[in-house]
């Protein structure tokens, strides 16, 4: 009964939400639907009457918005109806965008890392780096992303590789800006602390400034796994890749599939709230053994 | 064997404020001899901190001499002569108490036994044996206190500089661990320097008092207690006791009529 307690208190207000925008969506179904069901039957020279009006909306080919219903039936036809290998099934081409995804946030975590600790250590780069990093956010991906395509391509580079770089872009970010405040976060009395035992730099790095920033680093790490996805499918889209959620968006944008393009949306979403729950699960573990309350 | 193991000549600070010079310490002369439990007492402002803190080179004089160990400061700081106790314990939540205690060992380089054999004994000259394996939190604020005193023993510094160790902590609790740094004082033999506010505090504990005043920052009085090195709490109840607290208090109060 307290287990059922629990549960409903968490995932109550969770269903809640989902419900209220499945309704909200249904109905929004039909309100944009309907234009292209009463041209049918005005062109058929009938009349149609409300209720054949709404069930016309539910089972459109190429509705302007896809009843949830459609969504999910062609989500589960192209995941578990597909064989994983067929270039159908969303699973392969989800796999395509995330293993792309996961390269571009170890690149992006592993350069965040390594600039906050310069710009945390370094007073020039402090003064000259960030500047910059908060520059570089400022320019439109979709207008980078294609130069670092094409030109990644010239020299030979192109794949997996590009499409990481472009997530990479996106993900450093967070985690700079976030490392920076964790690696600054011990107080003066740690810092003193540390100079009365005349530790070296590197031994006060390890010990207090590394662990004291492990928060911070998770908090950063979601918003950068998540920047990390949409990264790596706005890298599919410009060039035209045949494979990958990006590639699912643009072909069915280019033949008004947008039962299609809605699937890979949904899909896209699904991936990024478990990528960032997996974090939170880490997170959790990590700094309960940390022994940091959270 | 008489040299002063901590010895200030002329010391002044100075910071350069936006509403102009803060004379922080002003003429400081005073010489700790070995062994010594040397207590500064004052009211907020007279520089009691930060001449420990110049002792412990957290803070670099503006002019005068500091020695310690017949040293500069830096040198000692280098050579790490001394264990420094904060206000807040500053234990790390992510490390067991042993782990903390192991910390400074760690970063000094002392080898896996040495730092198993002397987490051992400083735990067991704070008493809190058995403990090493919990972590900050599972501790209450007195607890943890001694747990950062048994950190600032653990390496060989024959030193220790306590910054108002006990301010945060309730009567009960600070005089209990009053008797038991007097205890740990006499078996280690280290030479105390002690920061408070607490006028019965000061008495109590030590061997020498400094009253200090405030703007400048100076010494209004060194008072060398006359009581025996070996005292229980019931010493406090004493004419003697009674009497160099009068004076302490004479000391803070001169101090005070200056300005």
């Amino acid at each position: 009964m307290n287990k059922f307690r629990f549960f409903w208190h968490k995932v109550g207000p969770v269903l809640t939400v989902l419900l209220v925008i499945i309704a909200i969506w249904y109905a929004a179904t039909i309100w944009l639907n309907s234009s292209w069901a009463y041209d049918k039957a005005k062109r058929a020279d009938t009349t149609i009457s409300f209720s054949q009006m709404v069930s016309d909306t539910m089972i459109q080919d190429k509705p302007l918005l896809p009843a949830p219903h459609q969504v999910v039936k062609e989500i589960y036809k192209t995941t578990v109806l597909k064989k994983i290998t067929s270039k159908r099934s969303l699973i392969w081409h989800g796999w395509i965008t995330l293993s792309a995804t996961l390269l571009g946030f170890a690149f992006g975590t592993t350069f965040g890392i390594l600039l906050a600790i310069g710009i945390v250590y370094s007073r020039a780069m402090d003064m000259s780096v960030m500047p910059w990093v908060i520059t570089s956010q400022t320019i439109p991906i979709l207008a980078v992303a294609p130069m670092i395509i094409v030109v990644l391509n010239a020299v030979g580079i192109s794949g997996l590789l590009p499409k990481a770089i472009i997530s990479m872009y996106l993900s450093f970010f967070p985690v700079v800006v976030g490392m920076v405040k964790g690696l600054r976060s011990p107080d003066q009395m740690q810092i003193d602390q540390m100079r009365t035992w005349s530790a070296s730099k590197i031994s006060s790095f390890w010990k207090l400034r590394l662990p004291s920033s492990m928060p911070y680093l998770f908090a950063s790490l979601k918003i950068g796994i998540a920047a990390s996805l949409v990264g790596a499918i706005v890298g599919e889209l410009p060039t035209g890749a045949v494979a990958g959620l990006g590639a699912r968006l643009l072909a069915g944008s280019y033949y008004g599939q947008t039962i299609q393009i809605w699937s890979a949306l949904i899909c896209a979403a699904i991936l990024a709230a478990s990528l960032v729950a997996i974090i939170g699960i880490i997170e959790k573990h990590t700094l309960r053994r940390m022994g940091i309350q959270l | 064997m008489n040299n002063p193991v901590i010895s200030a000549n002329e010391l002044s600070l100075t910071y350069q404020t936006n509403d102009g010079p803060v004379h922080a310490l002003q003429d400081i002369n005073l010489d700790i001899k070995k062994g010594e439990f040397v207590s500064f007492i004052g009211p907020s402002g007279c520089g009691k901190t930060t001449l420990l803190r110049v002792i412990a080179e957290l803070e670099t004089p503006t002019s005068g001499t500091i020695q310690v160990n017949g040293m500069s400061a830096s040198e000692a700081r280098m050579q790490r002569a001394y264990g420094y106790v904060f206000q807040a314990a500053g234990l790390y939540p992510w490390r067991t108490i042993g782990g903390n205690i192991k910390l400074p060992l760690e970063i000094m380089g002392y080898s896996k036994e040495q730092r198993e054999e002397r987490v051992a004994h400083v735990l067991e000259l704070v008493e809190l044996s058995g403990f090493d394996k919990k972590f900050p939190w599972q501790l209450s604020g007195g607890m943890q206190q001694r747990a950062s005193i048994a950190r600032a023993l653990a390496f060989d510094a024959d030193i220790l500089l306590m910054d108002e160790p006990f301010g945060a902590l309730d009567e009960i609790v600070r005089d209990h661990l009053n008797e038991q740094l007097l205890k740990l004082w006499a078996r280690t033999q280290k030479t105390i320097g002690f920061v408070t506010h607490s006028i019965p505090e000061a008495v109590f504990l030590s061997t020498k008092i400094v009253v200090m005043s405030p703007r400048p920052g100076r010494i209004a009085n060194i008072i060398e207690s006359t009581l025996p090195r070996d005292r229980s709490l019931d010493i406090r109840e004493s004419q003697e006791f009674l009497d160099i607290a009068a004076e302490v208090r004479d000391g803070l109060r001169t101090g005070h009529a200056d300005e």
